[in-house]
């Protein structure tokens, strides 16, 4: 059984990983979450790009985090991806499995996977 | 949506918009009945933003023109003989402000949807706000499932955010460990 002792251990094990991490230079991937996205099934996507971060060692580089209404709901679940010194890219209808596929083409591979994206999909 | 914990995600949703430091949610069942309850203390909101909250075409944000939360989750209850009253004090009228939403859902009603994977819902709630002392309890006649983010913080301190991947990950197992104690496993709702 999970105990609150055991996490005193994350603790010690995180210390160093967070102390270390910076905000500039970061890339973000922020997962749209209102009423929208959530009915579209933004929460796999989100979790997916969490554990993928994470099980990919990026975690000190790449933040992913949570914002409100985006616009386009009749996209959603949408993903914007901000790099630094690159232009934003937005992914739109993605699921966990593309999730997982931008995390390996785009965040560790460097190359959009541009048919996931807005300017990819009929208007 | 096709999942009531996705709804408990939306509406818990609205309690972090509002600014609020402390929620709870709780949700309590027998073999009738589903009650789910969030109270926060957010901004709260004002008598007229109360009066039109069940109207699909109200929503206080700028990206769109409707705000279907309550109403969904309204109709939802409704369909299941069951109901949704939303109680607020505005920031404006009372130190004690905040607001909380009762919903009560009939559990074997034809019209009513599984629960799904509320322990998801919970993860995901933090990540997204990991400074909210969230406190979940899951009542259910033969137990509690429970989970305090406050005594967590306590543990891990402030310089760990509770959004950390290993945090979460061990958050999920916490309560899932509970669901399957109580004889209640998660992939069963």
């Amino acid at each position: 059984m999970k105990s609150l002792a055991e996490l005193q251990a994350i603790k010690n094990k995180m210390a160093d990983r967070v102390s270390v991490r910076t905000s500039s230079g970061n890339t973000r991937i922020v997962v749209g979450m209102a009423t929208c996205g959530i009915a579209a099934g933004a929460r796999p996507v989100l979790n997916a790009f969490v554990e993928g971060i994470s099980e990919a060692g990026l975690s000190n580089d790449v933040i992913v985090t949570q914002t409100g209404c985006i616009g386009i709901c009749q996209y959603e679940p949408v993903v914007e991806v901000f790099e630094k010194d690159r232009e934003k890219t937005t992914y739109v209808k993605m699921t966990a499995e593309k999730a997982k596929e931008v995390i390996e083409k785009h965040i560790k591979g460097g190359t959009p996977v541009t048919e996931y994206t807005i300017g990819a999909t009929q208007l | 949506m096709d999942e009531l914990s996705l709804y408990v995600l939306d509406i818990t949703m609205n309690s972090v918009r509002a600014g609020a430091t402390e929620i709870a949610i709780t949700l309590r069942e027998d073999g009738e009945w589903l009650w789910f309850t969030v109270e926060d203390n957010g901004c709260g909101m004002t008598e007229e933003q109360l009066k039109k909250l069940t109207d699909p075409f109200f929503t206080t944000r700028k990206t769109r023109k409707v705000g279907l939360g309550i109403p969904f989750l309204t109709m939802l209850a409704e369909m299941t003989g069951g109901f949704v009253t939303v109680t607020s004090t505005h920031e404006s009228v009372s130190p004690n402000h905040g607001t909380k939403t009762e919903a009560k859902f009939g559990k074997n009603h034809i019209d009513f949807i599984p629960l799904g994977d509320i322990v998801e819902t919970v993860k995901t709630l933090i990540q997204g706000a990991p400074a909210v002392n969230f406190t979940f309890r899951h009542i259910f006649p033969n137990g509690t499932v429970e989970l305090s983010c406050a005594a967590i913080r306590e543990t891990l301190g402030d310089e760990i955010p509770l959004s950390e991947p290993d945090v979460l990950m061990w958050i999920g197992q916490y309560l899932r460990e509970q669901y399957d104690e109580l004889g209640h496993p998660v992939a069963q709702f």
